[in-house]
C-alpha cells in the first residue's frame, strides 16, 4: 500500500497516453450532458473562430486524473483536484488526438496524510492544462 | 458588449432540485473518462472497498454543477453571454466521494465577478450536499467571458 513515507517529492508515480477520437467526444457529451456543438460539429467550431472540433476541457480533466487513480488504487482517495484550461485539444476527424499525462509528486504533508500530485498534460508536445494538481489521501 | 454585472458577487442561488445518482450513470460517465478502476463500475468491487455502491470518478460532480451554472447563466441581470463563455478553471474539493444512490442538492454562490482588460471572470462555487444535508463536494468553476475581439 502507498503511504506518505513510501514516496518522494519529484518522483514520477504514473504516466499514460490517451487517444481521443470524435467517438470519445460524443460519448463524453452524452455522459456529462455537455452538448455544446463545438465538441462535435466542425462547422459550428469554425464559425466561432476555432480550427475545428475540440475536446471538452472537462473530458481532458477527467482522463488526466485516471493514471493517479490507477496508482493509488481507489477513486475515493482523490480529495481535491484542480486545473486551468490553458490550451484547447483539437480532435481531428480521422486522426483523433493523443494526450499524454505525467504525474509527479509535488508536495507531501505527512501530518495530514495528503500528497499533492502535479500533472503535466500535453497534446502535440504542448501543455494543455495548467496548475493541474491532485490531492490524494494516503491514510 | 454588456459587461458582467459586478453586483453578482456574493449572490447565492436557491438549492437545485435533488439529483439522484444512478449506478448506470456512474458506469456511463466512468467509461467516458477512460476509468478502469473496478470501484467505478463493479458493485462487488466497490462494496469490498467499503462503499455502498459504485463510486463516481472525481470529475462526476460536473454533472451536478451543470444544474447550478444553468441557473447562473439564465439569471436575467447577470450579463453573461453564453456564446462568449470559456471554461477557465475547475476545482473539486471533496469531503467524501459520490456513490450511486446519493441524492444530491447543489447551492451556487458567486464567489467573485470582475472585469479585467475587456474580459470578465466569474467564479461560481457550487456546494453539493447529500439527502442528510452533509457536505459531499464543492465544485468551483471559473468562467471567462470574452470581450469584443
Amino acid at each position: 500500500m502507498i503511504s506518505t513515507d513510501s514516496i518522494s517529492v519529484g518522483e514520477v508515480v504514473a504516466e499514460a497516453e490517451f487517444r481521443l477520437t470524435r467517438d470519445s467526444l460524443v460519448r463524453y457529451a452524452g455522459a456529462s450532458g455537455d452538448f455544446n456543438p463545438i465538441h462535435y460539429r466542425d462547422d459550428v467550431a469554425q464559425s466561432v473562430g476555432l480550427p475545428g472540433v475540440l475536446a471538452h476541457g472537462m473530458l481532458t480533466m477527467g482522463i488526466a486524473v485516471q493514471p493517479v487513480i490507477d496508482w493509488v488504487g481507489d477513486p475515493a482517495k482523490i480529495v481535491d483536484y484542480q486545473v486551468r484550461f490553458t490550451r484547447p485539444v483539437p480532435v481531428d476527424a480521422a486522426e483523433g488526438a493523443t494526450v499524454n499525462v505525467v504525474a509527479k509528486v509535488g508536495t507531501i504533508d505527512i501530518e495530514a496524510g495528503i500528497a499533492r500530485i502535479d500533472l503535466t498534460v500535453t497534446f502535440g508536445g504542448e501543455t494543455v492544462l495548467g496548475k493541474a494538481q491532485v490531492r490524494v489521501s494516503l491514510d | 458588449m454588456v459587461p458582467v454585472n459586478s453586483e453578482l458577487q456574493g449572490r447565492v442561488f436557491p438549492p437545485t432540485e435533488p439529483y439522484l445518482v444512478g449506478r448506470e450513470k456512474i458506469r456511463e460517465f466512468s467509461r467516458a473518462v477512460f476509468a478502469t478502476n473496478p470501484i467505478n463500475t463493479d458493485v462487488a468491487a466497490a462494496r469490498a472497498a467499503g462503499y455502498a455502491d459504485v463510486v463516481a470518478p472525481p470529475t462526476f460532480a460536473v454533472v451536478i454543477q451543470e444544474l447550478t451554472l444553468h441557473q447562473l447563466l439564465s439569471e436575467p441581470d447577470a450579463g453573461i453571454d453564453f456564446s462568449r463563455v470559456v471554461h477557465g478553471e475547475q476545482r473539486f474539493t471533496s469531503t467524501r466521494p459520490i456513490v450511486a444512490g446519493d441524492e444530491l442538492t447543489a447551492t451556487l454562490t458567486v464567489a467573485s465577478a470582475k472585469s479585467l482588460g475587456g474580459h470578465s471572470m466569474v467564479t461560481a462555487e457550487s456546494s453539493i450536499v447529500d439527502a442528510a444535508g452533509a457536505h459531499v463536494v464543492t465544485a468551483i468553476s471559473t468562467l471567462v467571458v470574452r470581450g469584443d475581439a
